[in-house]
């Protein structure tokens, strides 16, 4: 069972016009597995992510979800199916905490005391206090309570897979860094099967098991951490000596005494 | 007596139950009509940019028509269609009134409610609209669970910018046989009553102001999700709607209609005949205020039973003839051209309401000018004002072709301000009307017209083609007939013109016949 992949890119290719945004790309995501998609901005990363639940068509080649080419799923119940959080939360502003992470449940036809039952579950899951902010509307929230937020709707009709757009981005460090572990965890306990998209090399080697290099719409590496400074690709290694060299400087710069 | 405790107030109260629930009626049907048409354009074309471009750029259109215009087109487009639809599938629907107001009116609230509609679904964030999608809502799902609640509040602005709109220019409705409060407004421009203006202006004001209120009390409540306020918004909507339809539903069948046009004469031998048919137990309402092109037109219809018209109107308007005949020929040749369409021409009343020149009689008499033929040396430093209908009537050419006259400047006035402009030397002539009880007040002499460019103006009484053999009707109108002086006709105008309570066309009525009907 478990050679099976969750989710398999076989050579697939998104054009935009003349710019290729996804060239011939090749990737398997395991059961389980917490994967980081790392590129800078026009690099073809959050393409990727999208064509997965078919946000995006695919040109060429295949992708496959749970053993099923998506080309053959309705994409609203694979989008149903599939948890997504969205860069800065993407909530419903006309709608109050409780309804926002309803929604897809609700989309599903669950019955109301269900629906109520799995809020108040999830408030907690993502550590929101439920009575402080059930009925509140996104706008009163904090850029953290909001992505918790977030997080809790993407998990909402319990799917088994978790696509994450620069989800921590617009966040303080502080805040980053605790959303970050919190849903590491979330992760582990759920049994998810997690592809997170990042600009930040940093956060990807923090949070993911296996790392994957996005340049110009071409897959440039993939692997562990530790595999991937074995890679011969400069602009791979470039990536990897930035963190290395943040946490140099930053042992200069610190007293040890001081650090945690 | 004081401009308080004013009776016309009393007389203006009487009617508002007509007049508001027509009013209100004719507005919320056009709103609801343009609502139903124009949101599903705006949600059509909101991700369209050519069609989007080309249906604004239609209602902006729309919307630079003047109101009054608007209304009179929809009326002969209607008429073409009925007549059509009657030829076609022989059923046909009636042209005057509601119908073609109500379409002028749909297509004057569609710009805002477009234009806001698609600015508020436009304004959406797309990355909420990408969220939609993301978590699994279908097109349609996406478009009522959040595009169309975030497009709201723009929405309910341009919904409430349309309903005040709608409501103020529902007043320009009357001519084209709707009932409104514009009835009270041109009925007092026509017959000097300013509590029915002010009446009328303030009724509709108020009006228009409620319905704002109302439809923001639900704009709020859809806001802020509470749904007292959107409730108590909607009831009060479905109230004002139950309150007009309840004594429409209840209203006794409206016996003999009776039309006048939008003048003080009309309105005063339109309440002289309802006078004499309710005397003679015939059931009788008034639809007054009608466009002279409308009201012939009505008849033909059936849409009103009878009304007062001038042959020399008819002759021009309606037969399309330029030449000129002596009074009885022009009369006898009118009667067998309606008689071909079923217009009953029941006879003269006795009295001519003819396009005259007309100035002050010192003036005249100061630069010796009897008729019209004198006038031709004084022309060029002159200047005429007219109504808005006579510089392009044929009578107008006609009197320039037989005199060669060619005034300095030419001016388009409401009627009841003429006499008072050529009194006061704010103009040097008019082209009045001989019946005018003004031309007594103000001291004017009527010119003579030697070449008979001036085709005979005689007051007639016409009867609708559905009345044909209504033996009944015809005896009660008969003992009018032959009986109404242009002296009498003036003073009863002149009565009508006054500025409080005995100048109502029902108390001039009353005294014209007590005056007539001995004779």
């Amino acid at each position: 069972m478990h050679s099976r992949p969750m989710i398999a890119y076989a050579r697939v290719s998104k054009s935009f016009g003349p710019t290729k945004a996804v060239d011939d790309v090749s990737l398997d995501i395991a059961e389980g597995e917490f994967v980081a998609v790392v590129g800078s901005s026009g690099s073809g990363k959050t393409t990727l992510l999208r064509l997965a639940n078919r946000l995006i068509e695919v040109d060429g080649g295949t992708i496959t979800v749970e053993g099923e080419d998506v080309h053959n799923i309705d994409p609203v119940a694979l989008r149903r199916r599939i948890g997504y959080v969205f860069q800065s939360g993407g909530l419903f502003p006309h709608l109050s905490v409780a309804d926002n992470i309803g929604i897809t449940p609700k989309l599903l036809g669950a019955p109301l005391a269900d629906i109520a039952a799995r809020v108040d579950e999830l408030l907690e899951l993502v550590q929101l206090d439920r009575a402080a902010h059930r009925d509140r509307l996104p706008e009163t929230l904090s850029g953290g309570q909001r992505q918790r937020v977030g997080v809790a709707r993407a998990l909402a009709a319990r799917p088994r897979i978790v696509l994450m757009d620069e989800p921590f981005g617009a966040l303080d460090p502080l805040t980053r860094d605790a959303l970050g572990e919190d849903f590491r965890e979330l992760h582990r306990k759920l049994g998810l099967t997690t592809v997170m998209i990042t600009h930040d090399m940093t956060e990807a080697i923090l949070l993911a098991d296996r790392i994957a290099v996005m340049r110009s719409g071409i897959l440039l590496a993939q692997g562990t951490p530790a595999a991937l400074s074995e890679s011969g690709d400069d602009y791979v290694l470039e990536l990897l000596r930035t963190p290395r060299r943040q946490v140099e400087r930053l042992n200069a710069l610190l007293p040890r005494s001081g650090a945690a | 007596m004081s401009f308080i405790d004013d009776p016309r107030w009393g007389e203006a109260l009487s009617h508002l139950p007509d007049y508001l629930g027509n009013h209100v009626r004719v507005s919320l049907a056009a709103l609801a009509l343009g609502l139903i048409v124009s949101l599903p354009l705006a949600i059509l074309t909101r991700n369209r940019p050519a069609p989007r471009g080309i249906l604004l750029a239609l209602a902006s259109i729309v919307q630079t028509v003047p109101g009054l215009a608007l209304l009179a087109l929809f009326y002969p487009l209607l008429l073409a269609t009925a007549s059509l639809t009657l030829a076609l599938f022989g059923a046909s629907f009636s042209a005057f009134g509601f119908l073609p107001a109500m379409l002028a009116l749909a297509l004057y609230s569609m710009l805002p409610v477009l234009r806001n509609g698609i600015t508020g679904l436009n304004g959406i964030d797309l990355a909420l609209i990408e969220a939609a999608k993301g978590v699994g809502m279908t097109a349609r799902q996406s478009l009522v669970m959040v595009e169309l609640p975030l497009a709201l509040p723009v929405m309910m602005a341009g919904i409430r910018t349309a309903a005040v709109w709608v409501i103020g220019t529902a007043t320009l409705s009357t001519p084209i046989g709707q009932t409104s409060l514009g009835n009270y407004i041109f009925a007092g421009l026509q017959t000097q009553n300013w509590v029915f203006v002010l009446f009328g202006c303030f009724a509709s004001a108020l009006l228009a102001l409620a319905v704002d209120q109302l439809l923001g009390l639900i704009e709020n409540g859809l806001r802020l999700r509470s749904r007292l306020r959107s409730g108590l918004g909607a009831a009060g909507i479905l109230a004002l709607v139950a309150a007009t339809l309840v004594p429409w539903i209840a209203r006794s069948s409206p016996g003999y209609v009776v039309g006048a046009k939008t003048f003080a004469e009309q309105h005063v031998l339109s309440a002289l005949l309802r006078e004499r048919l309710q005397a003679s137990s015939l059931p009788a309402t008034a639809r007054s205020g009608l466009g002279s092109s409308v009201i012939f037109q009505a008849l033909k219809a059936g849409d009103i039973d009878l009304y007062v018209d001038y042959s020399g109107t008819l002759w021009a308007n309606q037969l399309h003839r330029t030449d000129i005949k002596p009074r009885a020929e022009l009369l006898a040749e009118l009667k067998a051209s309606l008689a071909k369409e079923n217009v009953t021409l029941l006879g003269e009343l006795g009295f001519e309401n003819a396009y005259s020149l007309v100035m002050p009689k010192q003036r005249a008499e100061a630069l010796g000018i009897h008729s019209i033929a004198d006038l031709v040396g004084h022309a060029s430093t002159m200047s005429i004002a007219g109504d808005y209908e006579f510089f392009s009537r044929p009578e107008w050419a006609a009197l320039q072709k037989a005199y060669g006259l060619q005034f300095r400047t030419q001016r388009q006035m409401q009627p009841d301000f003429m006499y008072a402009a050529v009194a006061s030397g704010e103009v040097d002539v008019i082209a009045g009307y001989t019946s005018d009880g003004l031309i007594a007040k103000y001291d004017l002499v009527v010119l003579d017209d030697p070449r008979h460019a001036i085709p005979p103006y005689d007051a007639i009484l016409l009867l609708a083609p559905k009345r044909i053999g209504d033996e009944q009707l015809q005896a009660a109108l008969k003992p009018l007939l032959g009986k109404i002086d242009i002296a009498t006709m003036r003073e009863a105008n002149l009565r009508a013109a006054g500025n409080d309570a005995t100048s109502s066309p029902d108390v001039v009525a009353k005294w014209l016949w007590e005056k007539i009907g001995k004779r």
